[in-house]
């Protein structure tokens, strides 16, 4: 579990993040949404610890990431696991080697070890026969899997994913979505996906947190977000026609 | 104020690269892929340099210091003097900042803008250390050796050279390379080879490690890198020379 507590986070003079409040909950698929540029990623970068916040508490199961040292904070890192929205594989290494990468550096496994754990975390996330492959030579949606199975390589409490879905077709980004949403139930990790894309919110979103100009405007779940009266929300959610005539179709099946 | 941050940046960033390593074995390795990246690869440019510049530095001696007072073994000797004292130093090194500098900047900043450093720190990996460690190290150690080949390099090219151009016989140049050879100039330019090789891997990492931006920006860094690097080598040059020699 990870709480944000009253997050706020300025870049030169400019305020990005404002006291935001949050609580992701263990074994769930957390959702941040919100337009581009309302700071969704500066949030998503300031829970893992790649910005530092000017004000707020972030609590990873209890542990307040403000009071920790230097190697305290190491060792957290080593229980998160991130996808970035490009991958952010390793270009000089191969698939294997992206995904050897956190064992190499903390773990004393052993060669066979390491290569079942490869097997697995591969295996799980539907990469075959492509272990040897380098990041250029493999398409868009299998680099995020790699990426994923890379984020899973040790066993993480935490998962964060900045807009997995970013760049794929419909099937791949439904396939992504289904698969971060397996691998949070099935290892009961806290997972903190940040998205825009409305289909994910539909289809995974457990809890769904949404920023607006910095502040949170919302929170709920997947089933509220389509009946709340909330009006940044609504139009953000129904921006889109295809999500409009969603709407407009839901509606006449409660009326009925 | 801008300069001051970055040197203050620049050194806070060493602290961070000489913390001790997560792993020696990996660091290990990647000091061995680095050496082989940035200095093996250096060896055929440097060799093909080094026996023409030798060879230019023998004729222009040859036509600008003809004259019935000088000995003509001088040529040789000027030739192994020049490459010693600054050509395979400092030139050498300003080529090299070129060559490798551009390479270092342009890497780290790529892997800057597509978030790969950002994840290691995630992982909780000391980016800085594992990526920018490996290259100081590596460049340190194979500048001295690059030197002793651009001075042999330079050596042969001036061999060649004065004989075919009929300004100087084989054995007046090998007696030139021979007289009063100083042992403390090579010591003095090995010294340098190693600050040089220093600011060749440390510069650009920083300015590749801290770019922001896109594409452009990793350009940007990378033209900067060189440049900065070879007005600090060129600085250096003249503290050393002013140091060692007084």
């Amino acid at each position: 579990m990870i709480e944000i507590k009253n997050l706020s986070k300025s870049f030169e003079g400019r305020e990005v993040l404002k006291e935001v409040s949050s609580l992701f909950e263990k074994g769930k698929t957390n959702l941040i949404i919100g337009q581009s540029g309302s700071g969704k990623t500066v949030l998503l970068k300031s829970i893992v610890g790649l910005f530092d916040i000017d004000a707020g508490e972030i609590l990873f199961d209890g542990r307040n990431t403000r009071l920790m040292d230097f190697k305290e904070q190491k060792l957290l890192r080593q229980e998160i696991g991130m996808v970035f929205q490009n991958g952010a594989l390793f270009d000089s290494l191969t698939v294997e080697e992206n995904v050897r990468f956190p064992m190499d550096m903390f773990t004393t496994m052993t060669l066979k070890e390491k290569k079942m754990r490869i097997d697995f975390c591969l295996d799980r996330v539907n990469i075959k026969e492509s272990n040897h492959l380098y990041p250029s030579e493999i398409s868009g949606g299998m680099r995020k899997r790699v990426a994923i199975a890379r984020a899973i390589a040790l066993n993480p409490k935490y998962l964060f994913c900045d807009e997995p879905n970013s760049g794929l077709d419909p099937v791949t980004s439904i396939l992504i979505d289904a698969l971060i949403k397996e691998i949070t139930s099935e290892f009961d990790i806290t997972t903190i996906i940040n998205t825009h894309d409305m289909n994910s919110v539909m289809e995974i979103g457990d809890n769904i947190l949404y920023i607006y100009e910095g502040q949170k405007c919302w929170e709920g779940t997947s089933s509220q977000i389509f009946n709340t009266r909330n009006k940044k929300l609504n139009a953000f959610v129904f921006a889109s026609p295809f999500s409009k005539k969603f709407r407009e179709i839901k509606q006449m099946e409660d009326d009925e | 104020m801008g300069v001051l941050y970055h040197i203050g940046q620049y050194f806070l960033l060493m602290v961070r690269v000489f913390k001790k390593p997560e792993k020696n074995s990996i660091y290990w390795r990647q000091l061995i892929l680095e050496i082989e990246k940035l200095g093996i690869n250096s060896i055929a440019i440097v060799a093909v340099i080094s026996v023409f510049m030798g060879g230019i530095i023998t004729l222009q001696l040859t036509y600008n210091m003809a004259s019935p007072l000088m000995p003509n073994y001088i040529i040789g000797l000027g030739n192994r003097d020049t490459l010693i004292l600054e050509f395979s130093s400092t030139v050498l090194s300003l080529m090299l900042a070129g060559k490798v500098g551009s390479n270092i900047a342009s890497e780290l900043g790529s892997m800057r803008i597509t978030e790969q450093i950002d994840s290691m720190e995630i992982m909780g990996v000391n980016s800085a250390s594992y990526l920018i460690l490996p290259k100081i190290l590596a460049v340190v150690f194979i500048s001295p050796i690059l030197f002793i080949i651009s001075v042999f390099c330079g050596l042969v090219g001036g061999l060649i050279t004065g004989p075919l151009s009929g300004a100087v016989t084989i054995a007046t140049y090998t007696t030139g390379i021979t007289t009063l050879f100083v042992p403390f100039y090579v010591y003095f330019s090995i010294i340098k080879t190693f600050v040089f090789g220093f600011l060749i891997a440390s510069v650009p990492s920083y300015m590749g490690y801290f770019v922001q931006g896109g594409a452009l920006e990793v350009g940007r860094a990378s033209t900067g890198a060189v440049v900065n690097t070879s007005i600090l080598i060129l600085f250096f040059d003249l503290v050393l020379t002013q140091l060692l020699f007084k």
